[in-house]
């Protein structure tokens, strides 16, 4: 039977993607499932692309150790996957003396964590390095680890490697049941009726890992979906914040953020409000409300009119809060839950710590000697336009003529971006924004939609009718037309 | 590459301004526009209503275009399309405009003369940060026009449109017309954004109701848009959850206002007026930095082409007097929005000189006199039946006295 594998992942997104990474080091046959229509579709992109230091959670918790190895390992993979990743450092911020002690707290919680280079700051030197923040504030712990990074990027980065490492990737495949196996240890049968037979299957299923782990007959834990909004600002104020800044943190969240992004513009967010329904991705105007109170505390000078889109985001929080990684009673059941914050930070650490279960549960990993390491970036020009650098640009479209057409103004995107991320797979709307930052800007795809929807149709041959924001259901152009046409 | 002249958009405004040029002896000029031809929003623009005071005929928007198109062919303006101007640096006595360009790559080209033409974009969801869900389905009024009029497909069949602009409106009839069921127009303010015969000939003449002082609370759907919650405003906010209706549709198109295009203006160093969202101008139409002039939508946003047209040619005339050796300036005064006035343009004017203003209420309002003096004596009195935001009011000032500090455009109230 074709569909057999050593090791099938089920879900897409970072912690999927990171241990489809890692495992495809190996000599063995790997697949993943993703039920919607590219990865990264789930909790990865609506993520607020921290790359946390590790101070925030307490030492005993598995969040801790993973979160801090987690960070470490960022500095090569970004070096091997080329994706946008940057160690701008973070400041938490106090207000009170009361929020002074607390800072004292995670600082010591930082270096029980192994969090290195921490500094309690003073007043005078935190606001000479981040000039715009609330001159009423009294102190801060400096993280010089914390990074930024772009999740989609990395999440996609991940994929495009593994893919060219032998990884047999199954998109639009929801996974349904799941049975003990005649072949393998375990069967995975999908909504449209595939079956897939492995030896271990790795549930990294985001904020339905329970109703995944149920269907194998391991529940044990329910997924709590968290819901944070972010609300992105204009590029006209991208220079607010220079590095991540934390209030002190409530008892749910991390609190509310404000957050440089690799790409320039500064998000604020992100809320955190226990909800039921795992599809419920609204934004409500209590949540803009209360972000733009908390952050205006933090940088008064924030606006609201500065908005240029919204999201929002479900954090899968496990029973018990913390990670849930390990086999079950199942044999070649493994879980990789209630990966909730710091899910990001922690997911290449994730990815070993799940390799090392698979060795220890009789997984045979012999390393390809012919891995291949490096996957090449996109070349953008949006950042070379920006610093005037036109030398630069020059070569762009000497390489590739395609870098003079411009297909997005606002992000100045081209069509040889564009084009690049559909020859990557990537061919929906939301993707292809996700990947090349066309219709993230300002106008918001005013001006790029019908340009990209013509890229696509030529390259692929979709029809026009055919293509879609994020998958079947979300096309651009309505059908069926109206009656009568 | 030079010119004398660069006019960056070849919309109305653009070849307008271009055309104004030529007339003036000006004829090294370069018109650059990122479409694939000339002509601007117009193209999209199918309906008619356009050139009535310029031409005094009824004319489509593709009509209207295609007259100064023909015209600047005829005297041999070069326009190059697919093209995007993405810096402008300043050097002395001269700009380096980058250029990419489909056909040619990157280039740059010098010139003496700026001319910003790149009219305006429209607002989306993300600016107004309406909650809800975000699926297919949710489009700006323009785009969906283009999709329409230029790609020839519906955005939808059960439509909801946010917002009273004249885009909007007109797309609730062109909507109507293909088919489609316009089932609202939402409008948040107390009254309607576009133009009075908009609202006649677009609404009421195929009862489409129009929702005053509502706005969406609410946008519901995963993949495809399937309903949105409308709100009553009360005191600014929301009203409670039993005044809210729910209207499914299948598309929401946004009507909710135009803002200037001057990311490459404020590139350029050119400062923006706070309320326009365009250049701040003197009586010439030049911006803050000497040699940027700017006109059409990217200054201020008309109701009318046939506005832009007027101002387009006063721009080109005084670029084309800037080329020419310049005057020299006379003492610039300001101008000043006083009561139930929104902005003035232009923002500072010569004393002794001819200006034509342009200014917009803040709000509606009936039987209002209309005022413009100086700190000395009143120049403009007039009265004024009915106000209208909507309504972008015209006024030629022969000669502002030279003894004037400022000039102040004011509405009071007729009993006063």
């Amino acid at each position: 039977m074709n569909n057999e594998y050593d090791v099938l992942i089920i879900g897409g997104g970072v912690v999927g993607a990171g241990i489809a990474r890692e495992l495809s080091h190996y000599k063995i046959r790997l697949a993943l499932l993703e039920k919607e229509v590219d990865v990264s579709f789930g909790t990865s992109k609506s993520n607020s692309g921290i790359v946390h230091a590790g101070f925030h959670s307490p030492p005993n918790m598995l969040h801790a150790r993973l979160c801090v190895e987690g960070n470490r390992l960022y500095d090569r993979l970004c070096e091997e996957l080329e994706f946008p990743f940057e160690r701008r450092g973070s400041l938490m911020v106090a207000f009170s003396e009361e929020e002074i002690q607390i800072l004292q707290t995670y600082y010591e919680r930082g270096r029980k964590n192994n969090v290195p280079y921490m500094e309690l700051l003073s007043r005078e030197k935190i606001l000479e390095m981040e000039p715009n923040l609330n001159p009423d504030v009294l102190g801060a712990l400096y993280a010089p680890t914390t990074g930024i990074v772009c999740p989609y990027e990395f999440c996609y980065a991940l994929v495009e490697d593994a893919l060219q490492n032998g990884l047999e990737l199954f998109t639009s495949e929801k996974a349904v049941k799941i049975r003990r196996g005649k072949t393998r240890a375990v069967e995975v049968e999908t909504e449209k009726g595939s079956c897939f037979s492995a030896s271990f299957v790795i549930n990294a299923s985001g904020v339905h890992a329970d109703e995944i782990a149920a269907a194998a007959g391991v529940a044990g834990f329910k997924i709590t979906p968290r819901k944070g909004e972010e609300y992105l600002l204009d590029r006209r104020v991208a220079n607010l914040v220079r590095r991540v800044i934390y209030p002190v943190p409530t008892p749910t969240s991390k609190g509310l953020l404000i957050i440089p992004t690799v790409d320039g513009p500064v998000m604020v967010g992100p809320s955190a409000v226990d909800i039921e329904d795992k599809t419920d991705l609204n934004t409500t105007a209590d949540g803009l409300k209360a972000i733009f109170e908390h952050a205006q505390r933090m940088v008064p000078s924030i606006r609201t009119t500065d908005i240029i889109t919204s999201f929002a985001g479900l954090r899968p929080v496990a029973t018990g809060n913390d990670f849930i990684i390990g086999p079950t009673k199942m044999k070649g059941f493994i879980n990789a839950a209630g990966i909730q914050s710091p899910g990001l930070t922690s997911s290449p650490a994730i990815a070993e710590m799940v390799r090392d279960i698979l060795l220890k549960e009789g997984l045979k990993l012999e390393i390809k000697p012919d891995f291949i390491a490096r996957r090449k970036g996109i070349v953008h020009i949006r950042k070379a336009v920006e610093d005037r650098d036109y030398e630069k640009v020059e070569e762009a479209i000497r390489a590739n003529p395609d870098y003079s057409k411009l297909v997005c103004r606002c992000e100045n995107v081209t069509e040889a971006e564009v084009a690049e991320a559909v020859k990557r797979g990537h061919t929906c709307m939301d993707s292809i924004k996700f990947m090349t930052r066309a219709g993230t800007g300002r106008c918001q795809g005013g001006f790029c939609t019908s340009r990209i929807m013509k890229i696509i149709e030529r390259d692929t041959g979709t029809p026009l009718e055919k293509i879609t924001k994020k998958g079947p259901g979300s096309e651009i152009l309505f059908l069926p037309l109206i009656k009568g046409r | 590459m030079n010119f004398e002249a660069l006019v960056i958009g070849a919309g109305p405004a653009g070849l307008g301004a271009a055309l104004s040029l030529k007339e003036n002896n000006i004829n090294d000029i370069l018109i650059i526009d990122r479409e694939d031809s000339p002509g601007g929003i117009l193209m999209q623009c199918i309906h008619n209503g356009f050139g009535l005071h310029r031409f005094k005929e009824e004319l489509t928007g593709p009509e209207y275009a295609e007259r100064d198109i023909r015209l600047a062919r005829e005297k041999n303006i070069a326009i190059l399309t697919r093209a995007c101007v993405v810096d402008i640096i300043r050097g002395s006595g001269s700009f380096d405009i980058i250029l990419l360009s489909e056909e040619k790559g990157l280039i740059h080209v010098e010139v003496k003369v700026v001319i910003l033409a790149m009219g305006c974009r429209e607002r989306n969801r993300g600016n107004i940060a309406i909650p809800g869900s975000r699926p297919a389905g949710i489009l700006t009024a323009g785009f969906a026009q283009k999709m329409m009029n230029i790609f020839g497909h519906p955005p939808g069949n059960e439509i909801v449109i946010l917002g009273s602009g004249d885009i909007g409106l007109i797309m609730a009839r062109r909507l109507t017309l293909e088919g489609a069921n316009v089932k609202a127009v939402i409008e948040a303010q107390p009254y309607a954004g576009g133009l009075n015969r908009n609202i006649v000939q677009c609404l009421h003449d195929f009862e489409i109701p129009l929702y005053l002082s509502h706005t969406i609370s609410r946008i519901s759907g995963s993949m495809r848009v399937n309903s949105v919650e409308v709100a009553p405003i009360e005191g600014g906010a929301f009203a409670g959850s039993q005044k809210r209706f729910a209207l499914t549709c299948d598309t929401l198109l946004l009507s909710v206002g135009l803002i200037p295009e001057n990311e490459l203006s404020l590139r350029a160093g050119v400062a923006l007026d706070p309320v326009t969202h365009g250049a701040i101008v003197d009586n010439d139409l030049m911006t803050s930095v000497p040699g940027i002039f700017a006109c059409g939508n990217a200054l201020q946003v008309h109701d009318l082409a046939d506005n832009v047209s007027e101002e387009a040619e006063c721009c080109g005339r005084s670029a084309a007097q800037y080329l020419a050796g310049g005057k020299a300036k006379a003492r610039e005064l300001p101008l000043k929005a006083g009561n139930l006035v929104r902005y003035v343009l232009p923002m500072r004017a010569e004393a002794g000189k001819e200006t034509t203003i342009s200014f917009r209420p803040i709000s509606p309002a009936q039987k209002v006199i209309l005022t413009v003096k100086t700190d000395k004596e009143e120049l403009i009195r007039k009265k004024e039946r009915k106000i209208f935001p909507s309504i972008m009011h015209r006024v030629r000032i022969p000669k502002i006295p030279e003894d004037a500090q400022f000039i102040e455009v004011s509405f009071a109230s007729e009993e006063k």
